[in-house]
């Protein structure tokens, strides 16, 4: 028979490189590899820093030191070697651009790659934009716009210069230095990310985003991101990230803290695209990432996510319920195939009264891949009727991938209302055949079954992120059905 | 316009077509009958290009084209449509998105640019009313949930969007009560034409009391065994398939 296979599928799809997987010959300036408090210091200071912030680092440091790499989440992998990282790598044009026409031009050539011109973000989108690059903020659209409506939205790094005050009273209070193993050295040695204020009452006129992308051999990224909505605002924030195909694993240690002070409301998605390894496992993002949001009363947090890529992904953006009445939500789609490993999920801290969180996750699994969802709901005795509704969708795809789900449940508080439903599902031989009766080919009808199996979460994203999010999960799993 | 000579079909290397002829012309409509397990949808899959099942021997043209070769998708670009027995659920796929992509899988694989959106709901919109399909039902999810009814209806609707050559109806009586079997064959008998042809495999005469067969064909052991016109229908219907099973074995 000469006709296109699954099998002839899936070999395309082992030799199919990643799309992202280029690498820009930008002069750097890197630090040498090796941690200690020396190297946090000149982190530190090459970036100009408060006396307060270097020590608020050495203190992460400190306690980072005496943490042991946890080992509890559902993945295996060859821990890294955190004295063979490089913590610093800036591309090397300085002092920060004034405008876009200043930029190196081989690092615009990549973002045209990357398919976003800055240029056309600016004029077209009406998407403000934060660029980072290795660990270094390079470029921030928009910024004058914003301006007019009080709001902040600049680097971090700018933020410490120009708004030491309200970082200093933000930062580390949702996710404290000592959290977790990852949030410390984050803590010690992060050297960008982005930082957004909207002030009391504003509604944000456009969505923020962020883009991430790791270029140098041999470095880490470390961004921390900082949003702060203060009472009645309300902002909507989008994050993407990419990385070259390389042959040895690279360490991602985000931490993302979102503060929502009463009656104000964040929605953050984030479509993460790291490179995932090649079809032998070899390769590939190590994406540790503590994300966490803090409610107040009346506050509402949204999390969506779309997890395509990362050799191994350990991330559960949370909420903290502490104001009455205040609501969390997760969205999350996750697909692994090859040798990926996801252990992904939330966590729902219900401290207020009359909290309400909503946790809906769709996990898809193929080729040898891991997927584990991993969530708590949290009910503190205080939390008089507390709701709650988590739904834990896996879709498999293939024989050798495993899903697999973890929830915890602590429900302190007789008048708490917890419902769970979860459901697992295979694409079948079936399914893929009524389609192709109907002159479907099999690997659109992959895409159309996938994108029905993940519509409750990709309905979540704004419209922009939702077409590219499409775009993404059928290139994750193009011919991944055996 | 479908020629099958001396069609053998196994599955996991068992036989279960063996040696099928049947010639459909335009404008024909014919109905498949025959005791369970002789192979009937064997044979509608078999045509339909289901990959389980290997041609052994023999040949199926298309108008005039092999088509043993061609994958299932491609198949059904040249027009071949099959009503399944039991349709399968794609959760979160509406009716209307299902169609929208088949349509538009079939109009590029023709080199055709994708049906603007106004003559796409034009069509929905003339189709659902033929067949009598509350709108609502075509933003549910496809098959989910839907009952035997239903899920027949909305074969046919498929049928009535993909305006086929030749449609298979593969037990599309079973599970329907009189009032759905009425509406569904009004709606086969609306879309039937000189130029496209119907295949009906049925286990029992009642459908073919509405939907008129031109030529009846027994299939007993993966072979037709007898043809008729539509009285061997009311034959069999009296008589059960007994007096066919001994005459073959006599």
């Amino acid at each position: 028979m000469n006709k296109y296979t699954e099998d002839d599928l899936r070999e395309e799809l082992k030799t199919k490189e990643y799309e992202y997987g280029f690498y820009t010959d930008i002069e750097s300036d890197t630090f040498p590899v090796g941690l200690n408090e020396d190297i946090v210091r000149a982190i530190s200071h090459r970036k100009e820093e408060p006396e307060w912030m270097t020590e608020w680092r050495l203190e992460a440091f400190r306690a980072w030191e005496k943490m042991i790499e946890p080992e509890w989440a559902n993945v295996h992998y060859t821990k890294p070697d955190f004295q063979a990282i490089s913590y610093y790598s800036a591309p090397n044009s300085k002092p920060k651009y004034n405008s876009l026409d200043e930029v190196d031009p081989e690092l615009l050539a990549t973002f045209a790659k990357l398919g976003i011109s800055l240029d056309e973000q600016k004029k077209l989108s009406g998407v403000a934009m934060d660029v980072v690059v290795d660990s270094v903020s390079v470029a921030t659209t928009f910024k004058k716009t914003l301006g007019e409506k009080g709001i902040i939205f600049c680097s971090i790094s700018e933020a410490l210069r120009e708004h030491p005050d309200l970082v200093k009273k933000y930062i580390g209070t949702v996710v404290p230095q000592k959290d977790n193993f990852y949030a410390a050295l984050n803590s010690a040695v992060f050297s960008d990310g982005s930082f957004c204020y909207i002030p009391k009452g504003v509604k944000c006129p456009m969505e923020l985003s962020t883009y991430f992308r790791i270029n140098q051999a041999g470095t880490g990224q470390f961004e921390r991101t900082l949003v702060i909505a203060d009472e009645g605002s309300y902002v909507s924030y989008l994050e993407g990230c990419t990385a070259p195909s390389r042959d040895e694993n690279q360490l991602h240690a985000a931490v993302v803290e979102l503060i929502a002070l009463d009656d104000a409301e964040i929605k953050y998605s984030t479509v993460q695209n790291w490179y995932p390894g090649n079809a032998e496992g070899k390769g590939g993002v190590f994406n540790f990432v503590t994300k966490r949001g803090l409610c107040e009363k009346n506050a509402k947090i949204s999390w969506t996510q779309v997890e395509t890529g990362s050799a191994v992904t350990w991330k559960y953006p949370s909420c903290v319920l502490k104001g009455d009445n205040s609501v969390g939500e997760f969205y999350s789609i996750a697909v692994t195939n090859n040798y990926q490993q996801a252990d992904t999920g939330t966590k729902m801290i219900h401290l207020g009264k009359n909290t309400k969180s909503t946790i809906i996750s769709k996990g898809i699994s193929a080729g040898k891949s891991q997927n584990s969802y991993r969530g708590l709901v949290k009910i503190s005795p205080n939390a008089d009727n507390a709701r709650n509704f988590s739904q834990c969708d896996s879709l498999l795809m293939g024989n050798e991938c495993g899903a697999h789900t973890f929830p915890y449940i602590e429900a302190k508080n007789k008048s708490a209302k917890i419902e769970h439903e979860a459901t697992t599902s295979k694409i079948g031989e079936d399914q893929i055949f009524y389609c192709n009766q109907r002159g479907i080919d099999t690997e659109k009808a992959i895409a159309l079954i996938v994108n029905g199996f993940s519509k409750e979460v990709l309905n979540k994203l704004p419209m922009e992120f939702a077409v590219e999010a499409q775009k993404l999960l059928e290139i994750s799993l193009e011919g991944s059905v055996g | 316009m479908l020629k099958i000579e001396n069609l053998h079909a196994s599955v996991e290397d068992k036989a279960i077509l063996r040696g099928i002829n049947l010639e459909v012309k335009a404008g024909e409509v014919h109905a498949i009958m025959g005791p369970n397990g002789s192979g009937k949808s064997t044979l509608a899959s078999v045509i339909a290009g289901k990959e389980e099942y290997e041609v052994t021997e023999g040949d199926i043209t298309f108008n005039g084209e092999d088509i043993h070769e061609l994958a299932a998708e491609e198949r059904a670009h040249k027009g071949v449509f099959l009503s399944f027995q039991y349709p399968v659920e794609i959760p979160g796929v509406s009716v209307t998105n299902f169609m929208k992509t088949a349509i538009n899988e079939t109009r590029k694989a023709k080199g055709l640019e994708d049906m603007p959106a106004k003559d796409m709901l034009k069509l929905i919109r003339e189709k659902s009313e033929l067949l009598e399909i509350d709108r609502k039902f075509l933003s549910r999810s496809l098959n989910e949930g839907f009952s035997g009814g239903e899920k027949k209806r909305n074969e046919i609707f498929q049928m009535a969007m993909l305006e086929p050559k030749l449609a298979i109806l593969d037990e599309t009586d079973s599970g329907l009560d009189i009032d759905a079997l009425r509406i569904v064959a009004n709606g086969v008998n609306k879309l039937k034409s000189k130029d496209n042809a119907v295949i009906v495999i049925t286990h029992y005469q009642r459908l073919l009391d509405y939907i008129v067969p031109d030529f009846v064909h027994v299939l007993y052991n993966g072979r037709i065994v007898k043809s008729g016109g539509k009285e061997l229908a009311h034959e069999l219907e009296e008589k059960g398939y007994d007096w066919i099973k001994e005459e073959v074995n006599a």
